[in-house]
């Protein structure tokens, strides 16, 4: 079995600082899900593509993230 | 966990480590009973956590996805049919009536503000959906359950926790009937 390439106490830090990007990314997810929605139901559609883009590129984000967390060990 | 084998001791101290520092010989008996690797434990907690709330951010991605979907399935500049929704006698000026335009559709509410003078909007505030009360005098809509208040003449928000006009209906008088003849979304 091969060494990890960080000591646990060096894993803490880089785990808790995944944890906290991904909160914040799904923070701004959230909103740009109810700004969307409040424009949507208002009539414009204008930005309901460019927005489901932005969720899908936070998605990916946090997609990266977690792989990279996975792979800690 | 505990690896078998050849064990780096300062590994293994951080895996069996309790959590309140103290040695082995002073933790409860439980602890001796149940040994957790609790910095291991912990770090699985934050990883399992992640996991989660990456779970929601693909949820509201798909709840961004799913709004697309309605406004790309959703009808544009469908012709809406006309219909006679009430007669100019059946209303007093300042008095109001409730109709359902199209067939189907949520209340609207027409409100009679001069002698040939006629509005009509959506009846559900845009809000938390609750009936608005037309107050002529004063020119306005008002929401009561949390003091909404809409312009009477072009249903924009004038005061509370609306963000969005109030949709209009418009209408035509022919003879002594008023027509609906369209939904116009207000985006003011």
């Amino acid at each position: 079995m091969s060494r990890p390439r960080f000591l646990r106490a060096q894993r803490m830090p880089i785990v808790n600082g995944i944890l906290f990007l991904v909160v914040l990314i799904v923070v701004l997810q959230l909103w740009l899900l109810t700004a969307t929605m409040n424009a949507y139901l208002g009539g414009d559609t204008a930005v309901v593509i460019p927005a489901a883009a932005a969720s899908l590129l936070c998605l990916g984000l946090n997609l990266g993230l977690l792989r990279y967390l996975y792979r800690l060990d | 966990m505990i690896q078998k084998g050849n064990p780096d001791p300062t590994e293994l101290e951080l895996q069996t480590k309790p959590p309140d520092g103290r040695p082995q010989a002073e933790q409860p008996r439980w602890r001796k009973d149940f040994p957790i690797a609790w910095p291991q434990d912990e770090w699985i907690s934050r990883r399992e956590l992640t996991k989660f709330i990456v779970l929601t951010s693909g949820a509201l991605a798909v709840g961004q996805l799913w709004i697309v979907f309605k406004s790309l399935i959703r009808p544009r500049g469908r012709p809406f049919p006309e219909e006679v929704v009430a007669t100019v006698d059946e209303l007093p000026v300042g008095g109001a009536k409730t109709f359902t335009y199209p067939p189907g559709s949520p209340p609207r509410l027409l409100v009679r503000t001069g002698r040939w003078e006629f509005v009509a909007y959506d009846q559900q505030c845009t809000h938390l959906q609750c009936p608005v009360v037309p107050q002529v005098e004063l020119g306005r809509l008002h929401c009561p359950c949390h003091d909404g208040e809409f312009d009477l003449k072009t249903g924009d928000v004038l005061a509370g926790p609306p963000q969005r006009a109030l949709p209009k209906v418009t209408l035509e008088v022919r003879g002594s009937q008023i027509y609906a003849t369209g939904i116009e979304e207000n985006l003011g």
